[in-house]
Order: C-alpha cells, then structure tokens, then sequence
C-alpha cells in the first residue's frame, strides 16, 4: 500500500509539473489580412492566457495556391503543425481518410457539441467512420452585396435594396466616374457565381447544383439568369481597374470609388479595421436582398496527428486550443472581429452588428451548401478558371458559359 | 594550347596584346560609327538600370509621395523608416518580425547546400572528363534532360522521399534538394571546364602513378579556381533567390528570406505600403546583389571559360 | 548483397574478368564519387518521372491512392481551355525569349567588343539583373507597370494624357509584359556567354575576312555565329530550361491573369496538384511538359552524345 502511495503522489506530481509546463504549438492558418490577422489573435490570446502555453503563429500569405500545399505537403511529409485552419468542407477529407489527423471525439465528449452547433450539417465534412475530426469555427457566406454609401452620394440617389436597382444605377455610376462594381484579381471572382445562384435562382437551384450535383438544373433557365448577370457585369469591369487583393476592393467602397461587391463576410472584417461603419459608410445585402436563405461554409480547424514520442504537454495543448476554440466567450470574441457568425446558437450576439443581425436572422432559414463547402477542391478549381475566364473573355458567349459549367457539374464527385 | 589562350581571351580587363578585342582599328572617339554604338548601349544601359532606381528610390519615399505619382523623381526627404520597418516589424499574420529571421534561415541553409553541391558537382564534373565509364554519358545525358524538367514534377514525390528519410521539413531536406537540382547545371560547368584543361596534366600525373583522389585535389582544383568561383556565385544567388524548395522542405522555423518577402508583400494589411514592399524587396536582392558586384569579374571569366567549350 | 557475390562466383569459373566484375570494379573510384549523381539521376530524374507516369493514368485526387483509369486525365486536360490557353502561351513566350535573348545577348557583345570604353561598367549593369530572383523581378516590373501609380501613372501626372502602358492588365499584351521582365533578368547572362565565344574566335579569322574585303557583318552572321555552336548550344540550354519552368515570374508579375491570359503549364501543374487536390490531372499535365521537353531535346542529345567519339 504504502509503495502504490508513493508511486500515485509521483505521478502525480510529474503530472502535476507536465501540465504546468509551458509547451509551443504552432498553428497554421492563412488569415493574413488586417480583419484576419486582428480575429485570430482572439483565440491566440485566449489559448495562451487560459493554458500557459504558447501559440506559435505561422501564418501563410496566399491561400488556396499558397498556404494550402504548404499545410497538406506538411501533413502528407511527417512534419505536422499543432493545429491548422481549412476551409470546412472536402479539402481535408483524404487526409482524414487517411488517418493522419487526430480523432477529437474524446476531446469534446462531455461537451455535448451537437446541442449548441447552429447546423448539424456543418459537422458532416468532420465525420468519417464515427470519429471526429474537426472542428467547424465559424460560418462564412459569400452571400453578401456591399454597397458604397460615399459612391450613391455621388450621384444623388439612395443606395439600392436589392440586385435588380444595384444593376438599374450602373449607367449613372459610370457616369459619375464611378467603377459600378469593384473586383479584385484573381480567385475573388470564384465566390460570385454561387451568390447570384442563391440570390437569382434560389434555394432549389443551389440544392439541386451543389448537393445533388444535378446538371440539367445548370442548363435550366434559372440558372441561365446567373450567367446572364454574370455577363452583364463583365460589362462593367475592366482588367485595368482590377485591384490587387480583396481589401484593396474594401477602400475603394470606403472611398466611393467603387460603388459595389460581391464578397463574402470576411470583407466586412477589412471594412471595420479601415474605420467603415456599416450602416454610414458601407450597406449590406444578405442574399442580394432577394432570397431568404444564405449559402454558407467556412472555416474548420483540424488537428493532425502528432508523430510517435510527442510529448503528452503538446497533445494535452491540442485538446485544449480545441476545447477554447469551440468555446463561448472565444466564439464571441472571435467572430466580431472575423465579422463570420458563430457556430454555437447559444450566445448572445446582441453586441454584433446590423450585418450580422440580418445575417443570424437569416440563419434561421436554415443554411445552404455553398460551393467551397459541398464541392471537391478539385471542381471549385475547375469552376474558378471558368469564372476567371470569362469575366475577362467576352468572346465566351452565355452559352459556352453555361455548356461548361454543366459538364464539370457532371464530372464532380 | 589553344584552351590557354581562350581562357586568357576572357579575361575581363584584356591587358596584353594577345588578348585584345575584336573588331576594327581603334579611331577617334567621335566617329558616327562609335556614336551609335554608344547611344545603343546607352538605352539598354537604361532599361537594366530603371528598375534598380525605381526600387531604391521607391523604398526611401514615404506613401503620400509615393501616392503623388512619379516614378522617377527622387525622394524629396529620403527616409529609411521603410527599411527598418521591412527588416524588423512587418508583419504576416500574428508575427511581426520583418525579413530579419528569415534573412539568418537563408544564411543558414545557402552555406551548407553551396559547399555540399559544388564538391559533388565538381567531383562529378572530373569524374565524366577524365575517368569515364561505361554509361557515364548516359547519366550525364539524364541529368541534362533532368534540368529542363519543371520543378513542380518531382516535388510531390520529393516530399515523399524525405518523409521516407525522416527529414522533410528540416536543414538537412532543403540541402539535398538544392544539391540535387544544383547538380546538372554544375555538372555541365565542371565538366566542360575540366574538358578544357590540358589532357597532358592528367596523363602525366596518371603515368606517374597518382590516383582518382590525388589528381582531383593536387592538379585539378589548383587549376579550377575560376570555375569555383562562378559555381559559388550561380549557387549562392541561385538558392538565395529560390521560394519553392524553402517553402515546401525548410519547414516553418526555417523559411528563407524569399518565402517572408512574399509573406510580407502578399499580406495587405489596410492599405499597401509600396515602400515597404520596395525596401522588403531590396534587402531580399541585396544580398546576391553584393555577391555579384565584388565578383563580378570573376564571374564573367568562369561563365565564359565552363561554356566557350560546350 | 547478392550482387556483390556474383561477380566473384563468375570469376572463378571463367579465367577472365566477369562482365559484371569489369563493370563495377573498372574505374572503382570515379563510380563512388559519382555516386550521388547516379542516385539523383535514378532516384529523382528517373525513378520520380516513372512515378509521375504512372500516377498521371490514374484517378488519384490528394494521395496518390487512386485507380487506373487509362488516358482520362489526359482527356480532361486537352478538354480544358486553362491547360490550352497555358501551353499556346507557353510557346508564344518561350520562342519570342528565345529569339530575344539570343539576338539582344548577340548584338550587345558585338557592341561591346568594339573595343569601346567603359567595357566593365556596361557589362556589370546589363548582367546584375541575373543575380536577382524571379520574385524580386515579378515585384519590380509589376511596381512600374503598376497602371496608376508606375510609369503608366507617372506620364499621365507630367502632361502625356494618352501615355498607355497597361500591358498587365490588358489580356492581348500581357504576355510581352511578361517578356519585357524576363528579358530584362536574363539577357544579360547571354551576353556574357555570347561575348567569351566571339573572344574564342580565332584572331587569324577576322585577319583573313578582312583581307578577302568580307564586310564585317558578314563574317560574323556567315564565319563567327557558326563557330560559336558550342557556346550558343549551351545558351539555348540555359535559355531553354528556363524558359519550360516559367513559374515564379508568372506567379510574381501577374499570376496567370489578366483572366487566364497569362497562365502557363507549371502552375497548371501546381494548381491541380496541390491547391486543387487533383494529383491525376496535376501529373498528367506535367507528363505532357515532359513529354514536350524530350521532343525538342532529343535533336540535341543526338547532336551532343550520339555524333561525336569519346574525347579521351
């Protein structure tokens, strides 16, 4: 007895000192714009003060093309990070066949998640064979208008309700000088077609393209209109008036000299870190003010599997960064800044501001699986090329537009 | 001797009468001839110049004048906030540590991957010249078509590989990965050089008894200077200046200065700091820059003496 | 090791030296220095290029754990406009550099072997461009070229209203903003090499053109370029395994757009590969851009290898 005593007081007391021990987990994600950067560092401050531990912040500067191979080739190559950020959906989901990321059904068991996450849909890319294997954030949608108050001071008129007078006020827009819609180069374009889907065709035609997959619905007439409108506003943009990132797209709004975007919420992240108001400086249009449903995703952090011998601190600290990243007061925290909606229903968001309240509101309605969240990274690429070219290839007819988004519809998995 | 005489033809200040340059007579300064010869050279000194002054220049302006729009005017009151800004505090994401980590990641892995990748290239180089085997050639064909192969084919299984040796994502994987693809260009140089070098040396030294090692490092190396001295500065600038292998194999606590630059430049946060940029941009070319200047000439000899004999 | 025993069993039965012992033991000493170019040459350049053929015939998406499916992947790739409008890209590029790079590095040695002044200074400017990387490069050219506030903005501000130079951001002229970059790093390096082969040439040439009364232009077009092959060859090398690689110009200067009418193969192949999950589709494009590569090699290969007699 009194030997078992002696072991129990050591292992506790090597316990005692292992959990007291600072341990570095690093966590890679590619939040690297103002909004981003400044939403982070939320959970950043909470994993550190609640744990003592630290967070070793990597972050990489250009997502899908940039971070993304990084994260995958360090997971694939045996040389994991702590934890990572991706998009909730299916760029992980061989990863999490293959077995190299950690199972968190253990971590959050007594948490009891399904009760509190807004969408059980959300948790779906996670599972695989019973275990879970990430952990949903936030929620994004790219269902957002946003409009320049500055720019519709310019030419004397209210800032439209809805699409159909946004794309009414383009002529005086053009003639005040100002750049009707503001785009940034590059995969920004890619989000654009899934929210005129929504907005345009409504909540059948994104189900029947983006769950089931269903490429009649693509050479549908309600479909049609998405390509329509997508050629009517590569009217008014022009290659030379690109600007470099999103949040270039951001101050031009601010300034007025862009009057309007498409772009998903983490935008409104930019626009408050500019000092933007939403209400004064900039509108908001959830599902283009026509629909009643947003389409939406977002952002999951997974834990990869840590190589053999790692010490017990290091996997203990991985539970933890999971356990706070799901919890209350960093969820609030977090997605204020992020300008995302939380994943958990029972917090209060009283403090969030007029676009999110539109947007929780909306939420309600239940939500609707967005491109990046139901389809193969492989097929949004494929889409994205197709959106790239023909925003700035008007020898592309509607047809053609529609003729190839159909076939990749019908090869996708 | 005719490889003597061409290795002295090329070098870069010709002081003797065998080594003068090509070309007609000398003749007064101002021929129209001489005038036009000038002024071509003048215009394209221009164009390899403009965009050194506009990136110097740039990152010593503050953003309101950089905004005011002209390239070419000079700073009015020159500032190097942007430089010290670039090199300790800009920030990617959470960590505002500017270039200067990655500045000693790149010292880091460029010395050991130079060093290792010139000795096996320059043993490599001696081997194919002077003790040829039975399907050397056909290797050294290989690694020829192998330089053309673009990058992105072998990394996949490259990752793969180092997994396999447990060394992905460290020192030791961006090493080998430099020396592997340092190799067939090297190998070119160092075989085409030792090409050029007398047979005699080597037959005398072989007759006399000396073997594979002996010759290389008493009679070969001595006579290779040059040759060293362009695959220091091809290597040194050319895994200075490289972003894919540091950014796939180094793993994260060894990015080179390349991967924060486009980090830093890529990362909006609020408005672009073009002078930021600029001066990011600078301090990472500085470096290959600078190797380039005090070796200049050195440089021009050895390129031409491993590729006048191709 | 069952190879190491072979050779000895042979040579004992048979008086002379086994085939296998001749092979491996003739020259001992340069097969162990050379080793680690025979591991590169069969592991990575061989043994990761089968790899690369082989997961280019199957369905693999983020591991390469998929099916065989035959030509599929190769059938999606000539289907889709990116990989078309990259490889047409690819070639309007790489033979205009070609050409540039070698008439420009051509012409600025002739000059500079005019027995001019200040040969030093003009060489150091045209050639210090090479020590910097493509991404410093892209950064640069992408600064000046940028439409508001480069040279485009700056000529407008000093009175030229109608000044336009907005070729990365117009789809039909980007490619040549591309090429003005490109030329601008690495046509000085030509003209290094170019200027050590004319001062290869024979002095006793130029003595006997001059004295035949051939003008100098034509000696060099019809007497001096043909004996410079080997330096050219090397040039086109060089130029050439650069020019397959375009990537991190690309991705620096005007990442692939305006729209796609800046892409090239390698970032095909690294989209598809890594961003798009699509291990497949990635590979089959870079078996294409192999396949193109010892196409245009084999000629010179034949020329370099095939031709020619051991020089020992």
């Amino acid at each position: 007895m009194k030997k078992f005593a002696v072991v129990a007081a050591m292992a506790t007391a090597l316990m005692g000192t292992t959990a007291a021990m600072a341990v570095d987990l690093e966590v890679t994600h590619w939040w690297t714009s103002a909004g981003e950067a400044a939403a982070i560092a939320e959970f950043a401050k909470a994993f550190e003060a609640e744990t003592g531990n630290t967070w070793v912040d990597s972050a990489l500067a250009g997502s899908g093309t940039g971070a993304n191979p990084v994260i995958i080739s360090r997971i694939i190559g045996g040389d994991p990070m702590g934890a990572t950020q991706m998009n909730t959906g299916r760029d992980a989901e061989e990863l999490i066949q293959a077995g190299l990321m950690r199972d968190l059904t253990d971590v959050v068991a007594d948490m009891d998640i399904e009760s509190f996450y807004v969408d059980a849909s959300l948790l779906e890319p996670c599972r695989f064979e019973g275990g879970l294997y990430c952990l949903p954030i936030n929620i994004h949608s790219w269902d957002w208008l946003w409009l320049s108050t500055a720019a519709y001071e310019k030419i004397g008129q209210p800032v439209p309700k809805d699409w159909n007078e946004y794309v009414a006020s383009w002529p005086a827009l053009q003639d005040a000088g100002v750049l009707p819609f503001g785009l940034a180069t590059g995969w920004p374009i890619s989000g654009v077609p899934g929210v005129l889907m929504s907005g345009l065709g409504g909540s059948d035609l994104v189900l029947a393209i983006n769950r089931d997959k269903d490429a009649s619905a693509v050479r549908g007439p309600e479909f049609r209109k998405v390509a329509e409108a997508l050629d009517s506003l590569r009217q008014v943009i022009s290659p030379d008036m690109m600007v470099p990132s999103f949040g270039d797209v951001g101050t031009q709004l601010l300034e007025g000299t862009a009057a309007g975007n498409i772009h998903g919420d983490w935008l409104q992240g930019d626009l408050q870190v500019a000092g933007g108001v939403p209400g004064e400086n900039y509108e908001c249009l959830p599902a283009l003010g026509l629909g009643d449903q947003l389409t939406g995703g977002g952002d999951s952090f997974y834990f990869p599997k840590l190589p053999e011998g790692t010490d017990q601190a290091v996997l203990d600290a991985q539970a933890d960064l999971a356990r706070i990243l799901i919890s209350p007061e960093a969820q609030l925290n977090f997605n204020m800044v992020k300008g995302s909606m939380p994943i958990r229903t029972d917090i209060d968001l009283a403090a969030a501001n007029p676009c999110m309240q539109k947007a929780l509101g909306m939420l309600g309605n239940g939500l609707l699986p967005s491109g990046d969240f139901a389809l193969t990274s492989d097929t949004q690429q494929q889409l994205q090329d197709l959106s790239i070219e023909f925003i700035d290839d008007d020898s592309i007819t509607v047809d053609d537009y529609v003729e190839r988004y159909a076939s990749i519809i019908e090869s996708a998995e | 001797m005719s490889q003597i005489s061409t290795m002295a033809s090329v070098s870069p200040a010709p002081t003797g009468a065998a080594v003068e340059p090509r070309g007609p007579r000398p003749k007064p300064f101002f021929t129209p001839r001489k005038i036009i010869i000038y002024s071509i050279l003048v215009m394209f000194s221009l164009y390899y110049l403009f965009p050194l002054y506009v990136m110097f220049t740039t990152s010593l302006k503050t953003m309101p004048e950089i905004r005011f729009g002209n390239i070419f005017s000079l700073p009015t009151a020159p500032s190097f906030d942007a430089w010290v800004k670039a090199w300790t505090s800009a920030c990617t994401g959470l960590t505002c540590e500017g270039l200067a980590p990655g500045f000693w990641n790149s010292v880091k892995i460029t010395i050991p991957s130079t060093i290792i990748s010139i000795f096996i290239a320059a043993v490599n180089g001696y081997a194919l010249i002077n003790w040829r085997f039975k399907g050397s050639e056909i290797f050294f064909a290989i690694l020829i078509f192998g330089s053309f192969i673009p990058y992105q084919v072998f990394l996949y299984p490259l990752v793969m590989i180092t997994r396999e040796m447990g060394i992905f994502g460290s020192l030791q994987a961006v090493i080998i990965v430099h020396t592997v693809f340092g190799m067939p260009i090297l190998t070119l140089l160092f075989r085409n050089y030792f090409a050029s070098l007398p047979q005699e040396l080597f037959k005398a030294a072989r007759v006399d008894g000396a073997g594979f090692w002996r010759i290389f490092f008493e009679i070969m190396l001595p006579m290779s200077l040059p040759i060293f001295v362009v695959a220091l500065i091809l290597q040194v600038t050319g895994i200075w200046n490289d972003f894919l292998f540091g950014v796939v194999f180094a793993g994260t606590q060894n990015y080179p200065m390349t991967v924060q630059l486009n980090n830093i430049v890529n990362s909006a946060q609020g408005t672009p700091e073009y002078n930021v940029n600029m001066a990011a941009t600078v301090l990472t070319g500085l470096v290959p820059l600078a190797v380039y200047f005090v070796s200049g000439k050195w440089f021009v000899r050895g390129v031409a003496a491993g590729a006048v004999k191709g | 090791m069952a190879d190491t025993a072979l050779p000895l069993e042979a040579g004992a039965k048979v008086n002379r030296p086994s085939l296998l012992k001749r092979i491996i033991l003739h020259n001992l000493p340069a097969k162990i220095a050379a080793l680690p170019m025979m591991v590169t040459v069969l592991v990575v350049f061989v043994g990761c290029t089968l790899w690369t053929i082989y997961y280019s015939f199957t369905n693999s998406k983020l591991l390469p754990t998929g099916k065989f499916v035959g030509i599929e992947q190769y059938e999606r790739l000539f289907a889709t406009s990116r990989w078309n409008v990259s490889v047409t890209n690819l070639i309007t590029y790489g033979v205009l550099s070609l050409i540039f790079t070698l008439v420009v590095g051509f012409i600025l040695a002739v000059l500079i072997d005019q027995k001019i002044r200040f040969e030093s200074a003009f060489r150091t400017i045209m050639l210090y461009p090479f020590a910097l990387s493509f991404i410093v490069t892209g950064l640069v050219w992408q600064w000046i070229m940028n439409p508001t506030l480069g040279l485009q903005g700056t000529m407008r501000n000093l009175g030229w209203e109608n000044f336009t130079f907005d070729w990365i951001a117009n789809p039909r002229m980007v490619l040549y903003a591309l090429l003005i970059a490109g030329l601008w790093q690495g046509t000085g390096f030509c003209m290094v090499l170019m200027l050590a082969g004319l001062r290869g040439v024979d002095e006793e040439i130029w003595k006997a053109a001059r004295i035949d009364g051939i003008p100098t232009w034509r000696t060099y077009v019809s007497i001096v370029v043909p004996m410079m092959r080997g330096v050219m060859v090397t040039a086109v090398v060089i130029i050439g395994s650069g020019i397959v690689r375009l990537y991190d110009l690309v991705v620096a200067l005007t990442n692939g757009g305006p729209g796609i009418s800046s892409e090239v193969p390698a970032k095909y192949v690294y989209n598809y590969m890594f961003s798009g999950g699509n291990i497949g589709q990635g590979l089959a494009a870079a078996t294409m851009m192999l396949l193109s590569v010892i196409i245009i090699l084999i000629p010179w290969a034949y020329l370099e290898f095939g031709g020619k007699g051991r020089r020992t």
